[in-house]
């Protein structure tokens, strides 16, 4: 699969979509294949603080636990409930489910993250390990 | 991520290859390199893979698992000195459950002992225990007039599971499938070939076959595809450790270094009805007695959280005010049952279905509570 060019990436398998000071973030494509079937997505409350590099929740597939962790830091501002009734959404549409979204303390943290491009590669070496 | 370990060279079945060139996601389990799921491409995945067996059919290689063969006139004698069930009452190509313990009364390993002639018995082990159960079988059987033979790298054995498992194999077959019973074997020409044992058993709580064909990679794989071809028509899709772990789970089957292992007893993991105490004699009988006249302090139970989370192996169990009292041996979401649930060692005055406990996931109670088992019982059949 391509990864969308609008985002950036962690090495953490975390996406992040930046709009001004506020973005969306979720997982990967190669995240949800790695995980299978998810069942489980558990994400911090409106108004949690999040620091960039740290956890801030959990996605279970049916064998696998998996810390999330956050791209930026910042405050979330909207969770995704859908997720809560119907997480498998993750695995179908794993770019288009965003988890949570933030309001960025410092947007210029984006720029250290993987782009698209990259973050391809760092899986292609991942695998090929 | 985890950190690999260096593991003394990784086992292959004869069907790695086919495994892989199906885009299976593959693991280590026991030192094998095994199937967990295959491809949601191909309408796999472990859900899909649990719901087909469950609803239709779904097969898979379970040739890391050991055979052992004893042969000889004190052949039934030997069994019966190993395992705690009574091999006396089984008829030719009949098959029971049972468990090899130590002297303690707690468990080498579970198995399925088959009664494959009047003086042979086959007795089919974990992977994780090959080695361990197999010296300890030859060392526990010397006083006996039988030889003993780990055939485990003789056969590649496939389960063909699920209530549509039957016909599948039929198609294959000239043996009469329906003339065998649960837990019991048959032999007959299968794909072409001959004198092939086929078992009717199990490890997913459903119906099913498992077959046992010669090790070749090149047959192998013959039959594997010609088992999937077959079944075409009933729907059937390969299936990985994952699906074979949360179908054996919804059954309360036992899974070895889990639910039992050389630190449980027989009573504690209630097994008690494969435990034939009127044998006079077996290993591990003598403690089991004494334990029975203790008491029992601990027993497995199944469990349901009742709110978000899931149990997973290993966390703790904790009673409604937080003092931990017990642990889960396995844990998961049952995709059948469509519920979080779990099995776990609890005190036994816990053990009560309805209970109500709480299992600790990431540092927080979620809460749960005891349930009657197996969580899944296979409808029967009306004949």
């Amino acid at each position: 699969m391509a990864y969308p060019t609008d985002r950036k990436y962690t090495k953490e398998h975390e996406w992040i979509q930046a709009n001004g000071a506020s973005a969306a973030v979720g997982i990967t494509d190669h995240a949800q294949e790695s995980l299978g079937d998810i069942v489980f997505v558990e994400v911090p409350k409106v108004g949690a603080e999040l620091a960039a590099g740290k956890t801030f929740g959990t996605v279970e597939s049916v064998k696998a636990v998996s810390d999330l962790f956050s791209p930026a830091s910042g405050t979330v501002t909207d969770v995704n409930l859908e997720l809560a009734t119907s997480p498998e959404k993750v695995n179908k549409d794993p770019h288009g489910s965003w988890m949570i979204k933030l309001a960025l303390k410092n947007p210029d943290e984006l720029d250290g993250l993987l782009s698209a491009g990259d973050y391809e590669k760092f899986v292609a070496e991942e695998a090929g390990h | 991520m985890s950190s690999v370990e260096a593991t003394p060279a990784i086992r292959k079945t004869a069907l790695n290859l086919v495994h892989r060139q199906m885009g299976a996601k593959m693991v280590e389990f026991n030192g094998w390199d095994m199937p967990v799921e295959y491809p949601a491409s191909i309408g796999c995945g472990i859900i899909n893979e649990h719901m087909a067996v469950r609803t239709r059919v779904g097969i898979f290689d379970v040739s890391h698992m050991g055979d052992i063969r004893l042969a000889g006139p004190q052949a039934l004698a030997a069994v019966q000195h190993i395992s705690m069930n009574d091999a006396s009452r089984l008829a030719l190509g009949q098959a029971q459950y049972s468990a090899m313990l130590y002297p303690e009364g707690t468990f080498v390993d579970d198995v399925i002992v088959h009664r494959l002639a009047s003086d042979e018995y086959l007795l089919v082990i974990n992977a994780g225990t090959r080695e361990k159960d197999f010296n300890w079988v030859r060392d526990n059987t010397r006083q006996f007039d039988c030889a003993v033979e780990n055939l485990s790298d003789d056969f590649t054995q496939i389960a063909i599971q699920g209530p549509r498992g039957v016909d599948l194999l039929e198609k294959l077959t000239d043996a009469d499938l329906s003339a065998v019973k649960f837990y019991w074997v048959t032999r007959g020409t299968l794909c072409g070939l001959h004198n092939i044992l086929m078992g009717r058993t199990g490890y997913t709580a459903e119906d099913g076959f498992e077959i046992y064909i010669p090790a070749d990679e090149a047959t192998s794989a013959r039959v594997w595809n010609e088992i999937l071809g077959a079944g075409k028509e009933f729907g059937v899709v390969p299936c990985g450790l994952g699906a074979r772990n949360t179908l054996r789970l919804e059954g309360k089957l036992p899974l070895y270094g889990h639910e039992i292992s050389d630190t449980i007893n027989v009573w504690e993991a209630g097994l008690d009805r494969f435990c034939k105490m009127e044998k006079l004699e077996f290993v591990g009988r003598a403690a089991l007695e004494k334990a029975k006249g203790a008491g029992v302090k601990r027993s497995l139970v199944g469990l349901e959280m009742t709110e978000r989370g899931i149990a997973r192996d290993g966390y703790k169990v904790l009673e409604a005010g937080g003092r931990e009292i017990g642990y889960v041996t396995s844990g998961s979401p049952a995709p059948f049952l469509k519920k979080n649930i779990a099995l776990a060692y609890l005190p036994v005055e816990f053990a009560a279905v309805g209970t109500a406990v709480k299992v600790e996931i990431r540092g927080q109670g979620a809460a749960a509570v005891v349930v009657p088992t197996p969580f899944y019982k296979r409808p029967k059949k009306s004949a």
